[in-house]
């Protein structure tokens, strides 16, 4: 059995609420009501088929995608229209996307240090420096003055995270961080998120690395057509689902 | 254990050919390039000797000495002219100190200026003494601006305050005040196209990228204005835009409000770019993928923040050519304001040549006045291209 190593940072007060969460796009419900909370240094990870809603629904936490129904609470502010709430929701959630989405025009440390400047207001050379001891615990020191263009996938992908992380985000949310990279990438970048969980950081990764999952979740949540068909432990999750389609997901990834 | 072995590093093979390999190559690399070089030759040489005939031994260059103060300047008082050399100087001041404190753009541009100002000063032809004294001046106080700029970083903000006073000051220090005012119907010459072209071109760049992004906007009524003003502009020829601002804008205006008509004539230019210059930057907005707007506002970064420091510098990149394009095309189109007339460099040659004094010598006024354009121009999209490989356009 795996030992989950993450469980002692865990702690009993919920950081993120959803209430019945519904998402349509025009008229197609991508979100049928998703009703679930997330605890201070939690691990989640969520599973899936494609189109099942996964990116959707993260999404929604801060706000790149606006539900319509129901709420969603984040360090008790409550998501609305009001744009003071999403702009402090923002600050305290770091997003990784599966494209990066690196600023090109940007060379790496400057994409690190842009928000800690422009909305933290920090100073230069104090965003300079956390920015650098951050690359640091990338292990992509070297790469700080170079642009997006010229370092590898995993490289740019950790300069994201790095990115997300100067803004000393309460929760980082991942998009299929690995799924954009060449296979003998993939671990450097899981090497860093599991030394983030080991941190005691909130965490909600939509992957498909199982191995990741049963090693570093407290929960796996599995989506289907918009809704949580199924969480538990990891270990209970991949050695007794209790659903027919989670069997079958579960029987298809392991597959490959 | 198997033992490694190293592949010794070597050198990549030389790019650089001898100047034989080279014609040989590229220019009689087969009996039809062969062909096709011969016969250019002899087309250049006609060509050549046509132009270098013409030029030196046919044309009548006699007319360009004596009107050059009036090609220059128009028919601005001869005993006001150092009003002209004021605010050449300041301005010379001013671009050297930028381009000492902040390097980059600035020292392109800059450098570009001083070289055209080094052309007028080593003119191989005749001319008034006080326009090559200018140049001389304004290129060596470039120079040496330029080189006190390096040492004073501190004077950043005061830099900053002169540029903005420059308009005004611009305006102000021509047109003089009281019983000397010069009004600005008597301003001409280059002097009126430099002017409408940089007024033209340095206002037309915000309200361009602002209608873009109206264009854009999720407001329907910012939108629909800005739809509407762009197709309403695009649709209309310049020279009727000109002659509505001129003559029918006044009936409009209430009282005896009558803005200046070189007023007018920048409103007009500006406006009109202003509407091309925003579909320009429309198509480089489209160009920047929403990823890039979700990771600005993922990393908390505001509408305004993530326009400025994202969207922008991304979507200008990569259509410099086409904006520099489009200036270049305002600065010839300043010459349609002889409709309203305004006599700026070409309307002044026109009245040159009305004089019977120098009828027929219309091919050397107008290949004079070409070049003029060609210096001008030239400077532009060499300024352009420096510009696109220092923000390292298509690298990153
Ligand atoms: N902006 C959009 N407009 C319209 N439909 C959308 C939009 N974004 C997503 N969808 C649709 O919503 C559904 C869920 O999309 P979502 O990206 O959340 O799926 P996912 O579970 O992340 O899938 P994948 O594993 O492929 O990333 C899909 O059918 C998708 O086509
Ligand atoms: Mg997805």
């Amino acid at each position: 059995m795996t030992e989950n190593v993450t469980t002692e940072n865990v702690t009993n007060d919920p950081i993120i609420v959803c209430e019945d969460v519904h998402k349509w796009f025009d008229d197609f419900h991508v979100l049928k009501g998703i009703t679930t909370s997330f605890k201070k240094g939690e691990k989640a990870v969520i599973c899936g088929p494609s189109g099942s809603g996964k990116s959707t629904f993260i999404r929604t936490i801060n706000r790149l995608e606006e539900h319509q129904r129901g709420t969603i609470i984040v360090d008790g502010i409550e998501l609305t229209n009001d744009l003071r709430n999403i702009n402090l929701i923002r600050q305290e959630v770091g997003m990784v996307f599966q494209q990066f989405n690196l600023f090109p025009h940007l060379s790496n440390i400057k994409n690190i240090t842009l928000g800690p400047m422009k909305v933290r207001k920090l100073s230069k050379r104090q965003a300079e420096e956390d920015a650098l001891a951050l690359l640091e615990r990338m292990g992509i020191a070297d790469q700080a003055y170079k642009y997006p263009s010229e370092v590898s996938g995993g490289q740019q992908q950790r300069v994201a995270i790095a990115r997300a992380l100067a803004m000393e985000p309460k929760i980082m949310l991942f998009d299929e961080p690995t799924s954009a990279l060449d296979p003998e990438m993939i671990s450097e970048v899981l090497d860093v998120m599991r030394e983030l969980a080991h941190s005691g950081m909130t965490m909600l990764v939509v992957t498909h690395e199982m191995g990741f999952a049963r090693e570093v979740a407290d929960r796996v949540m599995f989506f289907d057509e918009g809704v949580v068909v199924e969480e538990a432990a990891p270990a209970d999750f991949f050695d007794n689902p209790q659903h027919d389609r989670t069997k079958l997901f579960i029987s298809q990834t392991l597959q490959h | 254990m198997e033992e490694l072995t190293f592949t010794p590093e070597i050198k990549p093979p030389s790019t650089k050919k001898d100047p034989k390999r080279w014609l040989k190559d590229n220019l009689f690399s087969n009996w039809y390039n062969t062909l096709l070089t011969l016969l250019a030759i002899v087309l250049l040489y006609f060509l050549f000797k046509g132009v270098y005939t013409w030029v030196f031994t046919q044309a009548k260059w006699e007319v360009i000495p004596p009107n050059l103060r009036k090609l220059s300047v128009g028919k601005f008082p001869k005993d006001q002219l150092w009003r002209v050399g004021q605010v050449i100087y300041v301005l010379a001041v001013l671009m050297g100190l930028s381009a000492g404190i902040w390097k980059g753009l600035n020292q392109q541009i800059t450098s570009a200026v001083a070289c055209v100002g080094a052309v007028i000063a080593l003119l191989p032809i005749q001319v008034n003494t006080s326009l090559r004294e200018a140049a001389i001046i304004a290129t060596t106080l470039i120079a040496v601006s330029y080189v006190l700029g390096r040492d004073l970083q501190n004077l950043k903000r005061w830099v900053i305050i002169g540029w903005v006073l420059m308009f005004p000051w611009m305006m102000f220090m021509l047109h003089g005040f009281g019983e000397n005012s010069i009004s600005t119907i008597l301003w001409g010459g280059l002097l009126l196209t430099l002017i409408l072209a940089v007024v033209g071109i340095v206002a037309c760049f915000p309200i361009g990228i602002l209608l873009a992004l109206g264009r854009r906007s999720q407001l329907p009524a910012i939108r629909w204005i800005s739809i509407a003003y762009i197709e309403v502009v695009r649709g209309m020829p310049l020279v009727t835009i000109l002659f509505m601002g001129s003559l029918m804008l006044p009936i409009f205006m209430p009282g005896d409000f009558r803005p200046d008509k070189v007023i007018r004539a920048m409103i007009v230019l500006t406006l009109f770019s202003a509407a091309y210059m925003a579909e320009n930057v429309r198509g480089g907005l489209q160009a920047v993928p929403r990823g890039q707007y979700e990771a600005a506002q993922a990393v908390g970064l505001a509408y305004p923040q993530t326009m400025t420091f994202i969207v922008l510098p991304q979507a200008l990149r990569s259509v410099i050519p086409t904006i520099v394009g489009q200036f270049i095309a305002l600065f010839k189109d300043t010459s349609l304001v002889s409709i309203i007339a305004l006599t700026e460099v070409l309307g002044t040659a026109d009245e040159i040549l009305g004089d019977p004094k120098w009828t027929g010598y219309q091919p050397e006024l107008y290949v004079f006045i070409a070049v003029i354009y060609f210096i001008f121009t030239f400077a532009m999209s060499h300024v352009s291209q420096i510009v696109e490989a220092e923000l390292g356009v298509g690298k990153h």
